[in-house]
């Protein structure tokens, strides 16, 4: 008795599943927004409502605060989760509204140069922090 | 016949709530439309954070001065709105994630929609109260 089986159906994985990257991507957005949400709230309650908010916030006080590496830590993964965060998500919304593909190539490369600039400069503010400034 | 040319009939009123079918219109796509300016305004406004935030690097008056302008209360207005969005936004995010990952999600979205609102505002009266109040004193008290 033969069985009579037609070749095999998937030689291999259809083109189409390549790359994972917006799957990857979709994922990222929802973890990183679980963690935003205590290191981006957190921040905005104690900067702008506890205890006068933004009324007492000066150099004096960053420096307090950025002598104690736990806020360090913080201020550094929030910066970095929020920018990539916020870039990823400006990247759809480019992809969503460009018509032309040149305008959707540089206003991504614009986006992308920001967000490089924007998390060097504050890493950098971060790891070099000096309370001991001269004041002019 | 007559029965579907009376559903397509209904269905094509914009946005129909009634049978819940359509997407466009409803109260969830709105609260996307908002999902998405909140997050834009608030990428914007980290960029100028972080340049602003650099000047302790450059001097400590120079820190200073810049905050100044922060303390007055046109800037402190914007600023109460910018914590709106971006409670929204989180508050949203997290009703998001619940209609991806939680098995009832889809089928609460719209519930879940008010509950948000319904924190926005519990967390935003006294908020605002806590941001605004010392420059409205200053304003309207003398100091
Ligand atoms: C505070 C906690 C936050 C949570 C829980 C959160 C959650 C989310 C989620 C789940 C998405 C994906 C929505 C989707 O795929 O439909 C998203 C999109 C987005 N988020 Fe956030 N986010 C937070 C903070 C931020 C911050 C700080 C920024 C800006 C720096 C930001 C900017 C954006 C942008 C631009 C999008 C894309 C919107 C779109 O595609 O329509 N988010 N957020």
């Amino acid at each position: 008795m033969t069985l009579a089986l037609d070749k095999p159906r998937s030689p291999r994985r259809p083109a189409a599943r390549r790359s994972n990257f917006e799957l990857a991507s979709w994922l990222f957005m929802r973890i990183s927004g679980l963690a935003l949400i205590v290191l981006v709230l957190g921040h905005l309650f104690i900067m702008n409502i506890l205890d006068g908010g933004v009324h007492r916030i000066n150099f004096a006080f960053v420096a307090g605060r950025w002598s104690s590496p736990f806020w360090q830590f913080w201020d550094l993964s929030m910066l970095w989760l929020a920018e990539i965060h916020g870039g990823n998500g400006l990247r759809t919304v480019i992809n969503d509204y460009a018509r032309k593909d040149s305008t959707r190539f540089w206003l991504k490369m614009m986006l992308y140069v920001s967000m490089v600039l924007i998390l060097a400069l504050g890493s950098y503010v971060i790891f070099t922090f000096d309370p001991d400034i001269p004041a002019n | 016949m007559s029965d579907s040319a009376s559903a397509t009939v209904e269905v094509a009123a914009r946005g129909s709530r009634r049978n819940g079918t359509l997407y466009r219109g409803d109260p969830g796509m709105w609260s996307w439309v908002a999902h998405r300016i909140t997050g834009v305004l608030t990428f914007f406004f980290l960029f100028a954070h972080v340049l602003d935030t650099a000047l302790v690097r450059v001097s400590p008056s120079a820190y200073d001065e810049i905050i100044e302008t922060y303390k007055t209360p046109l800037v402190n207005l914007i600023e109460v709105g910018l914590v709106g969005a971006v409670l929204y936004h989180a508050l949203n995010g997290l009703r998001v994630m619940l209609v991806d990952f939680w098995e009832k999600g889809p089928r609460y979205q719209k519930q879940m929609l008010w509950a948000i609102i319904g924190v926005w505002v519990l967390v935003m009266v006294p908020g605002a109260y806590f941001m605004m109040v010392r420059t409205v004193t200053e304003m309207f008290g003398g100091h």
